[in-house]
């Protein structure tokens, strides 16, 4: 028990000393835009009260999962055929430099153009953003199995479908997973640009409402609420990998050891 | 069994031509354990590719039981000199040495007895459950061995096995193998460049030369077939055999040209 109790110490340590200093220095802030935190914790449950969460953090958190789930299906289906075969590969390589170095978030006015304004808009954005480091990462990860893992496979008959499934996905899921990791933290990202823009519900919609009507407390109570849902989401991501990885991270370590 | 006809095979490169293998020619009968030996470098890798049907061949053929090879035949087994890249380290022992018998379509009851079976005769019946990476280097490759056996394979092709284990291990890797060739009447390949074990091991030794490889000695072992780490590594006979191999393995390296002969050194 010790050491689960000192880990959360060590967690938990920083974020309350930084939570200390914001509650210390807000204190007896008289600026607008700067409430004590103390205000803001106040206005907190009056703000995200359950018709809150309902109208505007579920749809939101759909919409987010919806792009994440579309990315990381086209990204890892696209990088397995990308990266399996040389060919596509140096075909695709020129333009998929170039499409990663456009910033999401310009996209969305060009998305709109097409989508319109609704929650497909909303989902193609955080889609197109988050599947890059899917896609690049899968491409990276499916080129990279060993050469005798490959060869095993070949000796013992083990292809086609068979071999993707049990060869090169788990093989390449190491990377697999850094690139849904990254594309997470855009997922968030891209789920509050685009409701900015034109939406009528969802987070960042409800935040910039609150700003452009000087509810300043409740603006900052908003991106409390972001902040702790992206750590939320983190957290859950880190035990799914945990889970798929745990042979990553033992053979990891049993390499330590043998060094 | 297998029978290797005039292999041939050279690697085009970027302008560079390089001839591994020139002519190879040599058949194993079934039930047969054939060690290949030869000095460093002389292709041995690659000729066992080509006979595993993982790399065509430039010229020649090799069958396997009357039929030509083109592609990995489902009556062959491999196992690799690495086995930390051989097996895969996502699955459990279990389901390592299982996952080629699906291909073979047999059902859950029939994989799962034949899963037990061949872990069991390398020793390693309680391992199923572990990683292979739990496992130490010289358990791995009994696990690449049971993996070979439960495939049932008609030749079993071990290309330098135990070149990544201690030497203690290694001994008792040996022994492993010539248990299973005598308890199973299965056909081995076996690839090695340490010339102590290719006469322990065989039953026929096949000198090789240097690359372009050809064959450049065939041995017969006249050893008994009940062989042990002890008295047979000190038999005279075993003495004189490693001698011969190791004087063919030093001129071939010199690139010495002799003929090669069917006959053993006299007794």
């Amino acid at each position: 028990m010790r050491p689960l109790l000192l880990r959360l110490v060590f967690a938990l340590a920083l974020p309350v000393v930084l939570v200390a200093v914001w509650w210390v220095s807000s204190a007896d802030s008289e600026d607008v835009y700067w409430p004590p935190l103390r205000t803001i914790l106040e206005t907190f449950p009056g703000v995200w009260t359950g018709e809150r969460w309902r109208g505007d953090v579920l749809p939101s958190v759909l919409r987010l999962a919806a792009g994440y789930v579309l990315a990381a299906v086209a990204g890892v289906a696209l990088g397995t055929l990308i990266g399996s075969y040389r060919r596509v590969r140096a075909v695709c390589e020129p333009v998929l430099e170039f499409l990663r170095a456009v910033p999401p978030p310009v996209l969305v006015p060009v998305i709109m153009l097409f989508a319109g304004i609704g929650d497909t808009m909303k989902i193609v954005v955080i889609a197109s953003g988050c599947v890059w480091p899917v896609l690049l990462n899968t491409v990276e990860g499916v080129r990279a199995v060993d050469a005798v893992m490959t060869e095993t496979a070949r000796s013992y008959g083990i292809t086609g479908a068979a071999r993707l499934k049990d060869v090169v996905l788990p093989s390449a899921s190491p990377q697999i997973f850094a690139g849904l990791r990254q594309a997470l933290s855009i997922g968030i990202i891209l789920m509050v640009i685009s409701e900015m823009f034109a939406a009528s519900n969802g987070l960042g919609f409800t935040i910039v409402q609150f700003q452009r009507s000087f509810a300043i407390p409740d603006m900052w109570t908003g991106i409390l609420l972001l902040g702790l849902l992206g750590f939320v989401l983190s957290v859950l991501f880190q035990l799914v990998e945990r889970r798929a990885l745990g042979w990553y991270h033992g053979l990891r370590a049993a390499a330590r050891r043998s060094r | 069994m297998l029978d290797v006809r005039g292999l041939r095979k050279v690697y085009e490169g970027a302008g560079r031509h390089v001839e591994a293998v020139r002519d190879l020619t040599f058949t194993v009968e079934a039930g047969e354990l054939v060690c290949l030996v030869g000095p460093s470098g002389c292709g041995k890798t690659t000729l066992l590719k080509c006979v595993g049907g993982l790399l065509e061949p430039t010229g020649g053929e090799v069958y396997l039981a009357g039929r030509k090879v083109d592609g990995p035949p489902p009556g062959m087994a491999f196992v690799f000199q690495e086995y930390g890249r051989s097996l895969f380290p996502w699955m459990r022992v279990g389901q390592n040495v299982g996952l080629p018998l699906k291909r073979k379509g047999f059902d859950k009851g029939r994989r799962r007895a034949l899963v037990a079976d061949a872990l069991a005769s390398v020793g390693l019946a309680d391992a199923a459950g572990a990683y292979p990476w739990q496992l130490s280097g010289g358990m791995q490759q009994r696990v690449a061995i049971a993996r070979a056996l439960a495939y049932e394979p008609e030749v079993l092709l071990m290309d330098e096995p135990f070149a990544a284990v201690d030497a203690q291990t290694r001994a008792d890797l040996e022994d492993l193998v010539r248990r299973l060739w005598r308890e199973r009447g299965i056909t081995v390949l076996f690839v090695t460049h340490d010339i102590d074990e290719a006469v322990y091991l065989g039953e026929r030794v096949v000198v090789l030369s240097a690359s372009p490889t050809v064959v450049r000695e065939q041995l017969k072992v006249d050893l008994p077939a009940e062989r042990d780490q002890l008295s047979t590594r000190v038999a005279p006979r075993f003495a004189e055999l490693r001698t011969h191999v190791y004087e063919q393995i030093q001129a071939a390296k010199r690139g010495a040209v002799t003929a090669g002969t069917d006959k053993p050194p006299p007794h």
